[in-house]
């Protein structure tokens, strides 16, 4: 009982880390720009359509195809953010939603246009397949793998967020666009270069999720309430309160479909009324 | 610093500028409840409709009971400014209430309508009172949440529900005791537009009454409406309880006229298609719901018949150009032509 328990919240984790993989980004466009952006999810997409085509196509290593999702989803997120997005910083929250379910939409169709409806699969590497033995536990390589790299770009994201100019110019821009602008910082640019970096995280984060979360054209739908439910959970703006809130969603969402399956997916969608009506505002609130 | 931007920027909201220069500003002044002619012309279309394509009847009458959907939305939406990604949740109650009953040997179709109408509308008071919490995004998330928790349990639920086969079996009684729901879905149709008409009247009204002014208010500047005495949350309640009502009735009218109820029925695209519509013939109009829903639904009978994926790619597409280019949708649009000639004519 004890080590299952133990099983259940180590995959728990290993799920949560990815939604915060790939919900930061969303985090930081909301709190910065205070964009509510549905289309996060086909940046993922993206991302694991890039590595399972480099994967099987082009015959690249899978650890090679990763910084490629990252790459091929932040020049598309750099794109859309020049060309349409920041049309929209100063629209109503009802056009946001609009403008990036419709691209949801494209996004689903394209997807099966080009890949088909059907679920990609995907190769592991030989070491990253089968059991390891951690803690006296066994647990899924892949899965120690994952929380590994989440754990790696978390302190990247910290370390550039808090001790590079770069990151001070996004707390700044965070904190007050006018006052930001005023001192210099161009904040068109940097709004441009988070939203980059924001969709890379996501596509890195869909090309390491296809064994754990399938990749096929429904995928942006599909996991939309997720990564929305972990910034609402959480609060946008911050990367400490998704890093949180998703990693109590993923242990809550695993253990619910481990322990009580009936009711699957019941699980999380209370958990996440219950805390928005808590904590409306999200769990860790960002410091003005 | 940020209640002072919210103070100066909500009421310059693009949708809400927008909106007062596209309405007339007679439009603004004191509630007049008088059908304007373009109004009965409107009234008829269905009726000629009814005539001219009488080989189309199922999909009339399937566009007015979604137009109905799109209606209930309107009213939270388009008047009070309330963005809901949810509202499937009220449509499929009310539908799988009237089919329960159906199935269940209480074929009448009427008390069926009624009791679909009576759970959503009750529903609908209880999770008001989570919506008027939060601001916009906690918004979207409480409604969809619920939306899917909901799809989960008719899911999961099958012995009830009949879980992804849907629900089927059900025994519509006739209408009056007199009128039975035949193939052609002649009574389907009137059925349907009696239905929808009523309501709308209603509607109407209410929206032209002080209450739905003060709705329009709650819109433009939630924050000032409490100096002129007006309980916000109240009002938010008491038109989201109307709202979710209406959308029961119109769940409850699919499922009696089509006498089958789908998982669907309570799904994210069917919200998501309904925020299109909605948007598609223009908010805070009424008749923009019924527009948009028409429109919608007569182009997607005909692309999802040469490919559903294209389909969904050319809503994704048309949806980012009205929020790009043509705010205010069809009725927006017109209005603004309309407005123009006027300004024109007076110039010369």
């Amino acid at each position: 009982m004890l080590a299952n328990f133990a099983g259940v919240l180590f995959d728990g984790i290993a799920y949560g880390s990815l939604l915060f993989l790939i919900s930061v980004g969303l985090s930081v466009t909301m709190g910065m720009m205070n964009f509510i952006n549905l289309a996060h999810g086909a940046f993922a997409m993206l991302g694991g359509y890039v590595s399972v085509t480099v994967l099987s196509a082009l015959g690249v290593p899978f650890l090679a195809s990763l910084p490629l999702a990252f790459i091929a989803s932040a020049l598309v997120g750099l794109v859309l953010e020049r060309l349409l997005y920041r049309r929209l910083y100063k629209a109503s929250h009802l056009d946001q939603v609009l403008f990036s379910i419709g691209l949801t939409f494209m996004s689903v169709a394209a997807a099966t246009y080009f890949f088909g409806p059907t679920q990609q699969p995907v190769t592991l590497p030989e070491w990253l397949r089968g059991q390891v033995h951690v803690l006296g536990l066994d647990v899924g390589a892949y899965r120690v793998f994952l929380i590994g790299v989440v754990v790696l770009v978390t302190i990247a994201l910290g370390l550039l967020i808090e001790r590079t100019r770069f990151g001070a110019q996004i707390r700044a821009s965070v904190d007050n666009q006018t006052a930001s602008a005023g001192l210099g910082i161009n904040v068109s640019l940097v709004f441009s270069l988070t939203f980059a970096l924001g969709s890379g995280l996501a596509g890195l984060g869909g090309g390491l999720g296809i064994d754990v979360l399938g990749l096929d054209p429904s995928f942006p739908i599909k996991y939309m309430v997720y990564f929305l439910l972990v910034v609402a959970v959480g609060g946008a703006g911050t990367i400490k309160g998704p890093l949180v809130a998703a990693l109590i969603l993923g242990v809550f969402d695993v253990a619910g479909k481990y322990y009580v399956p009936e009711i699957g997916a019941f699980v999380i969608y209370a958990l996440m009324v219950v805390l928005l009506i808590l904590f409306p505002a999200g769990l860790i609130r960002r410091k003005a | 610093m940020n209640a002072m931007t919210d103070a100066v920027s909500s009421p310059v909201k693009p949708v809400s500028a927008a909106k007062t220069a596209m309405i007339p500003k007679t439009h603004l002044n004191l509630p007049n409840d008088r059908w304007k002619p373009l109004e009965i012309v409107f009234w008829l279309l269905p009726i000629a409709a009814y005539f001219a394509f009488p080989g189309y009847l199922v999909l009339i009458s399937q566009i007015m009971i979604i137009g109905l959907f799109a209606l209930s939305l309107d009213l939270i939406l388009g008047y009070a400014g309330v963005v809901s990604l949810g509202h499937a949740a009220f449509f499929g109650l009310g539908a799988y209430t009237a089919g329960l009953l159906a199935v269940h040997g209480w074929g009448e179709p009427i008390s069926g309508l009624l009791a679909a109408a009576v759970v959503a509308g009750i529903f609908g008071f209880i999770v008001s009172f989570l919506v008027v919490r939060g601001q916009d995004l906690t918004r979207l998330m409480v409604t969809l949440g619920i939306c899917l928790m909901l799809h989960e349990a008719a899911n999961k639920a099958s012995w009830l529900t009949g879980g992804v086969d849907g629900l089927s079996g059900m025994m519509v009684g006739n209408l009056f005791g007199k009128f039975e729901f035949d193939l052609n879905g002649t009574v389907a149709f009137w059925y349907s537009f009696a239905v929808l008409f009523i309501l709308f009247v209603v509607l109407r009204r209410l929206v032209k009454s002080p209450f739905g002014l003060s709705l329009i208010g709650i819109r433009e500047g939630a924050r000032r409406m409490p100096s002129l005495g007006v309980n916000v949350n109240r009002r938010l309640v008491a038109i989201f309880t109307v709202s979710a009502t209406i959308a029961g009735v119109a769940g409850g009218l699919l499922a009696q006229t089509t006498q089958f109820v789908g998982l669907d029925s309570l799904g994210f695209p069917r919200s998501a298609e309904l925020l299109i519509m909605l948007v598609l013939g223009g908010t805070g109009r009424l008749y923009g719901a019924l527009i948009g829903a028409a429109v919608f639904m007569v182009a997607q009978d005909y692309i999802s018949g040469l490919n559903p994926a294209y389909w969904q790619f050319y809503i994704g597409l048309l949806l980012v150009l009205i929020v790009l280019f043509a705010r205010g949708g069809i009725l927006g649009g017109l209005e603004k032509l309309a407005a123009g000639f006027k300004s024109k004519k007076e110039a010369a």
